[in-house]
């Protein structure tokens, strides 16, 4: 309880009650309707953005929403010359949705019928959009409105001013796109994961890309206020690429998606919140940033420290390896007199151009697979070393064998290939050896090691 | 307008606005053509962390401190980037997305905390620059030009970008080749024993470099627009490499001139108030005439390409001509 009394300081930050108070809701009306609406639309973004990652469409996003601002700022200059409500929410998210399609045209229009490649023309479009954006921005700071600042929240969002029938809008909305989504999932999977097949199988890919495309405008569009034209790109690309780390499934990814998503939309919304000089577009990115370089790091499939240790794990295998078929084929060479369960593998030192550490990790790696054990202050394998020595050599030499009766290779070249694929060959593939080597009568019996094509 | 005026408020904006067009066009051939063009609009978007934080270390505006935050940043960003693509498998442009909007929103936050110290910063600057406040009080007529002080006191901002565009001008020049080669065939390079990786690595450096440069005056929307527009429109007129960065030279100063007087004179011209933001209208008319070549270009543009179609469908015999 001291932590929970200490912890609030002057510089306004929250103590953990607080917090606590907050995450479950219990913070006021509006940042309650502000936690929801912005994950809820971290849900829609995460579910239509998976399909966008996956299509490759993660940078139309981002020049979809930069070239959204033309159109915010030319709804607001018409409206306002009709005389009609120039800052109404509906008439500037028309404006945005119809800038963006023009946007998203002008790239298709660029990257299909010119030389010019699709990144160049969605750079094109989404800088020059911007500029025309700020230049209509910058007259209507002329006309003397006061109603460019209601503008400029577009750009970064105004998270804070979410009324209860914006929520309410991207309730729908958000809903309405993940029935969208439900209905289309054949289709899209399709699409994002083949689509030569499926335009061979008579798909009409162009449509279906075309209904992804006006899914993304219009998550882009409701993001607008929550997280403002720069960051919604954030919301659409950061949670399915932190999914995506997580599975290979798309079922799974699409779902991790949308609750990453909504995680990030709800926890940013409260710590921003919590903390009045944390803006909220900016927090609930980092939020989404921090998901993304935490499963970076740690997701036991594509993360980088299970990558790590699955790389290390390898070198030792591979390394390990080595060092019992070097045992094997020093006690077959006859040269030392001792057999191969009371060599000592201190001795392969000679041999071996092994530095200490290195040679330590080996061989604390084959005691740990009980390949070897420490005796009277040597190593030297035990039975199932001696058996696992056996099987690697043998499997080396069945290799061998296969290449120089079967792709005719000279012995002397047959070593550096076996060398590399000794430590894959599963069950399957020696079976299917044996098989094809006992048809031209070169299979040696009895399960033992046949003799070395070369000299060892 | 008298000529004080224009030699104090226009001429140094305008030449700001050159300098950073030129260096910004001049890389972006290069951008272009390896479709590396969204990485001027990554990098340039994640340098504001950097820039915010040395503005928090130091406390003021000073030159050094934010090139040097921002440039750190520009590198981090381009190493998160390929390490995002290589070992989270993803697509450069997912990886971008990811890292630069992560990038700019960690500098989003961070300028509130700036904002309370009293630090004269906001997110508004970095995007659209103020090429408007760039100011050479020193001429006072055309004949005090004569004067090698008056020259002495050039905005910061020009002299800056003209030093960009002698770094970018000299480091093309030195490396020509090996960009040519990188950039059309970087296997061949690779094979030929040219450290792509290097090349690859000088030419992100140069393009954050570029970006942090000019992001103080012209804002990072300009420099995303120079790095491609006035390359893509070049490309499109020729195949030469050389024409090409001429071109896309030349595209890049009446860009640059024509948006500005555009933006500072056309509003009078057509009876409005006041001058319009200029380096907005600048990239508008890298953008206008990047559409004038993609509708008229000789051999690429789309006229040209549906006459060619349609002759086809006319004269199927000479489909093949």
């Amino acid at each position: 309880m001291i932590l929970l009394t200490t912890t609030a300081t002057d510089a306004g930050w929250p103590d953990v009650a607080q917090a606590v108070e907050v995450l479950a809701l219990g913070g006021g009306y509006n940042t309650s309707l502000v936690m929801i609406g912005v994950a809820l639309y971290g849900l829609a973004a995460g579910v239509v953005g998976s399909f966008a990652v996956l299509r490759r469409r993660a940078m139309m996003s981002d020049t979809l929403s930069h070239a959204t601002l033309p159109g915010i700022a030319l709804a607001f200059i018409v409206a306002t010359a009709l005389g009609g409500e120039g800052r109404s929410l509906p008439v500037l998210l028309a404006g945005a949705a119809l800038a963006g399609v023009a946007g998203v045209g002008a790239v298709h229009v660029m990257s299909r019928y010119t030389r010019l490649p699709e990144d160049a023309a969605m750079g094109a479009v989404l800088s020059v959009f911007f500029g025309l954006g700020f230049v209509l921005l910058s007259y209507i700071q002329t006309l003397g409105t006061g109603a460019e600042g209601g503008i400029q929240k577009f750009i970064y969002g105004q998270t804070a001013a979410m009324s209860t029938a914006d929520a309410i809008l991207i309730g729908v909305v958000g809903t309405v796109s993940l029935l969208a989504v439900a209905a289309l999932f054949k289709e899209l999977r399709l699409v994002c994961f083949d689509p030569q097949f499926a335009d061979v199988q008579g798909w009409p890919v162009g449509a279906i890309d075309l209904a992804l495309m006006a899914l993304v405008v219009v998550v882009t569009v409701i993001g607008l206020q929550a997280v403002g034209l720069i960051l919604v790109i954030a919301l659409i690309v950061i949670p399915p690429a932190t999914a995506r780390l997580w599975t290979d499934r798309l079922g799974r990814m699409v779902a991790l998606a949308a609750a990453f998503g909504a995680v990030s939309g709800y926890t940013g919304a409260a710590l921003s919140a919590l903390m009045p000089r944390f803006p909220a577009g900016g927090v609930i990115v980092l939020v989404a940033g921090a998901l993304f370089f935490a499963s970076f790091l740690l997701s036991p499939r594509h993360g980088l420290l299970s990558g790590a240790l699955r790389h290390l794990r390898l070198s030792l295998d591979i390394e390990s390896q080595h060092v019992l078929r070097r045992v094997f084929e020093t006690a077959e060479s006859g040269v030392n007199t001792v057999g191969m369960d009371t060599f000592p593998l201190s001795r392969l030192a000679l041999t071996r151009a092994w530095s200490a550490p290195r040679r330590r990790a080996v061989i604390a790696h084959l005691t740990w697979l009980g390949l070897v054990r420490a005796a009277d202050g040597e190593h030297v394998l035990t039975k199932a070393g001696v058996a696992e020595a056996q099987r690697l050599t043998r499997n080396h030499r069945l290799w061998e064998l296969f290449l120089i009766n079967n792709a005719d290779l000279a012995p002397s070249h047959v070593h550096r290939s076996a060398d590399l694929v000794e430590h894959v060959l599963d069950g399957e593939i020696v079976r299917r050896l044996e098989e094809e080597l006992a048809r031209s009568g070169r299979l040696p019996g009895n399960r033992s090691v046949p003799m070395s094509a070369h000299p060892v | 307008m008298s000529l004080t005026t224009f030699l104090q408020l226009d001429l140094p904006a305008m030449l700001a606005a050159l300098f950073a067009t030129l260096s910004c066009a001049l890389l972006g051939n290069f951008l272009v053509l390896r479709r590396q063009s969204l990485m001027g609009d990554a990098v340039s978007h994640a340098v504001l962390p950097g820039i915010v934080l040395a503005f928090l270390v130091v406390g003021s505006r000073a030159t050094w401190p934010v090139f040097v935050g921002a440039t750190a940043a520009a590198l981090i960003a381009v190493a998160l980037i390929e390490l995002v693509r290589r070992y989270g498998r993803m697509d450069q442009g997912t990886a971008m997305g990811v890292v630069f909007s992560i990038m700019f929103a960690l500098g989003v936050v961070l300028i509130e905390q700036a904002a309370t110290r009293n630090v004269d910063l906001d997110a508004e600057c970095v995007l659209y620059g103020q090429l408007e406040d760039v100011l050479w009080l020193a001429p006072t007529s055309l004949s005090s030009l004569a004067d090698w002080s008056v020259w002495a006191q050039m905005p910061r901002e020009v002299t800056t970008l003209f030093g960009a565009l002698v770094v970018t001008s000299l480091a093309v020049a030195a490396f020509w080749k090996e960009l040519k080669l990188a950039s059309f065939d970087p296997a061949l390079a690779s094979a030929l024993g040219f450290r792509a990786g290097i090349i690859d690595l000088g030419l992100m450096v140069l393009v954050g470099v570029v970006a942090v440069a000019a992001f103080e005056a012209v804002g990072s929307i300009l420099v995303i627009a120079m790095f491609i527009c006035p390359a893509a429109t070049a490309r499109l007129l020729t195949d030469r490499l050389s024409h090409q960065v001429a071109l896309s030279l030349v595209f890049a100063a009446v860009a640059a001139i024509g948006g500005y007087v555009l933006a500072a004179f056309g509003p009078i011209w057509v009876g409005l108030a006041s001058a319009v933001a200029a380096s907005g209208m600048i990239a508008v008319t890298s953008g206008l005439i990047l559409a004038t070549a993609v509708v008229f270009a000789p051999r690429h543009g789309l006229l040209k390409r549906r006459r060619v179609a349609r002759s086809a469908t006319a004269d199927p015999a000479h489909s093949a001509a």
